[in-house]
């Protein structure tokens, strides 16, 4: 089926069969690996990435269902060679060790900082629920996101 | 997952000309698509719900909340609306799953899907919400009937819920790694009598523990829930055996009818 898509800001005319996943879409006709596939039971979080801005498991989406939606994954979201914020502070937290899980972990820490730009300790624990690290321990992961919303205040 | 037809009606007409034997509605997709990644089922072709507008949103009507079934379960947590009539539903909306698992899982897909550790059941049944489909209405009394059954027709569609105004809390232990309950319950006060029901915990899915609502309706103050006798047969899994979910039942019991007596 003929679709039309938006990715990281680009508009993409794809066509897919209706088995296909969001995430085999964006990985193999994209090519854009950054997004990861962790697991088959859509529990993991390496998949996420933002559709219309909210963060979402894109191995639990059906590519044909994005017809005419917005998408962006982990590839979007620096400036150039500028990190987004919540980049930056993955990077000077040390908030990843493998860095399989830090594809999903940005995208959703990037989401939950878009809705609540203060998050206590434990809203940034509860909201990475569906997030799971298998190195990290999640302690830098956490400071990490700390890091990004007080680098965020301080600009905006 | 096996290959398949995909159609994306835009009204609820079209979905129901649709809609039958193999051909499967498609909702937030967080249980479905997993069960078709699995290969655990082979429909010919997926309705996707998504383009539906009716099916979405919340208002107000008649001292009752109405949800659409397509709407979200982050857009239930965060409605001031839910909030405000059914506090309840407001909590349990918010800890299903994960944030991911929120901003696409619907109501409509949790309560057509039945499944034993899922918690909208539980507030369902308490509230005895009205279950409105294409073709009728059905108590949450009628409707769920085991282990992922439910008085579904294979060609029926929940179009909306309504849920009486009432105040009520929920609470459950979770399974970790998904976010499921081991025991969950929800408690209100409906015209005055307390109604409860349990999930995760009974192997014919969802109940009302009927003990403890005789003990609570006679005396408001009652917590000994461990004396309370409680029925049905619990699940026994590889995160909990049978005397410890019955343990959990009775805690969280416990605790969510203390919340409720503080609201
Ligand atoms: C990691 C993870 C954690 C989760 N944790 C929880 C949790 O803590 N608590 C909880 O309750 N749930 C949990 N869930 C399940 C989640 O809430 C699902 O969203 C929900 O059970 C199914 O809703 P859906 O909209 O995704 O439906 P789908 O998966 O799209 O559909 C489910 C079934 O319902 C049918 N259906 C869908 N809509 C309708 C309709 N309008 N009329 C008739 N039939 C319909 C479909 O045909 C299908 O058979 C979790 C899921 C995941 C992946
Ligand atoms: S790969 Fe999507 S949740 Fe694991
Ligand atoms: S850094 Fe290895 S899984 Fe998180």
């Amino acid at each position: 089926m003929q679709i039309t898509v938006t990715v990281n800001g680009q508009p993409h005319s794809v066509d897919v069969a209706p088995n296909r996943l969001l995430v085999d879409l964006l990985r193999e006709d994209l090519k854009l690996t950054g997004t990861h596939l962790g697991c088959d039971t859509s529990q993991c979080g390496a998949c996420m990435v933002l559709l219309n801005g909210d963060a979402v498991k894109s191995c639990t989406l059906l590519a044909v269902q994005l017809d005419g939606a917005s998408v962006t994954t982990i590839e979007g979201l620096a400036d150039g060679e500028t990190l987004s914020p919540v980049q930056e502070a993955f990077r000077d937290a040390h908030g990843l060790q493998c860095g399989f899980c830090t594809p999903g972990m940005v995208i959703s820490i990037t989401d939950l900082l878009a809705k609540n730009p203060h998050p206590s300790e434990d809203e940034i624990r509860h909201w990475l629920e569906g997030n799971i690290c298998r190195c990290t321990g999640y302690q830098n992961i956490v400071k990490a996101a700390q890091l990004a919303a007080t680098k965020q205040a301080a600009s905006a | 997952m096996y290959d398949f037809d995909y159609a994306k009606p835009q009204s609820l007409q079209e979905a129901q000309d649709l809609v039958g034997e193999d051909k499967k509605l498609l909702a937030g997709g967080q249980t479905y698509l997993p069960t078709l990644r699995q290969r655990l089922a082979m429909p010919e072709m997926l309705i996707d719900l998504n383009a539906i507008d009716v099916l979405k949103g919340i208002c107000e009507a008649d001292a009752r909340v109405s949800i659409g079934a397509m709407t979200r379960h982050a857009e239930v947590a965060a409605s001031a609306l839910v909030q405000k009539m059914v506090p309840g539903l407001a909590t349990l909306a918010g800890g299903i799953g994960d944030p991911a698992v929120r901003h696409r899982g619907t109501l409509g897909g949790s309560l057509a899907n039945n499944d034993p550790s899922a918690c909208y059941p539980a507030a369902a049944l308490a509230l005895n919400a009205t279950i409105h489909t294409s073709k009728r209405s059905l108590e949450a009394n009628d409707f769920f009937q085991g282990l992922f059954t439910t008085a579904l027709d294979e060609d029926e569609i929940i179009s909306h819920v309504t849920f009486p105004a009432a105040p009520c809390a929920y609470m459950k232990f979770k399974q970790p790694a998904s976010g499921f309950a081991l025991a969950g319950v929800f408690v209100c006060r409906l015209e005055g009598s307390f109604r409860l029901a349990v999930t995760g915990a009974g192997q014919d899915g969802v109940f009302r523990w009927s003990q403890a609502e005789d003990a609570l309706n006679a005396d408001a103050s009652f917590r000994d829930f461990k004396a309370l006798e409680l029925e049905p047969d619990m699940i026994e899994d590889m995160h909990a055996d049978a005397d410890y979910r019955r343990n959990l039942v009775q805690v969280a019991t416990q605790r969510v009818v203390q919340a409720l007596a503080q609201l």
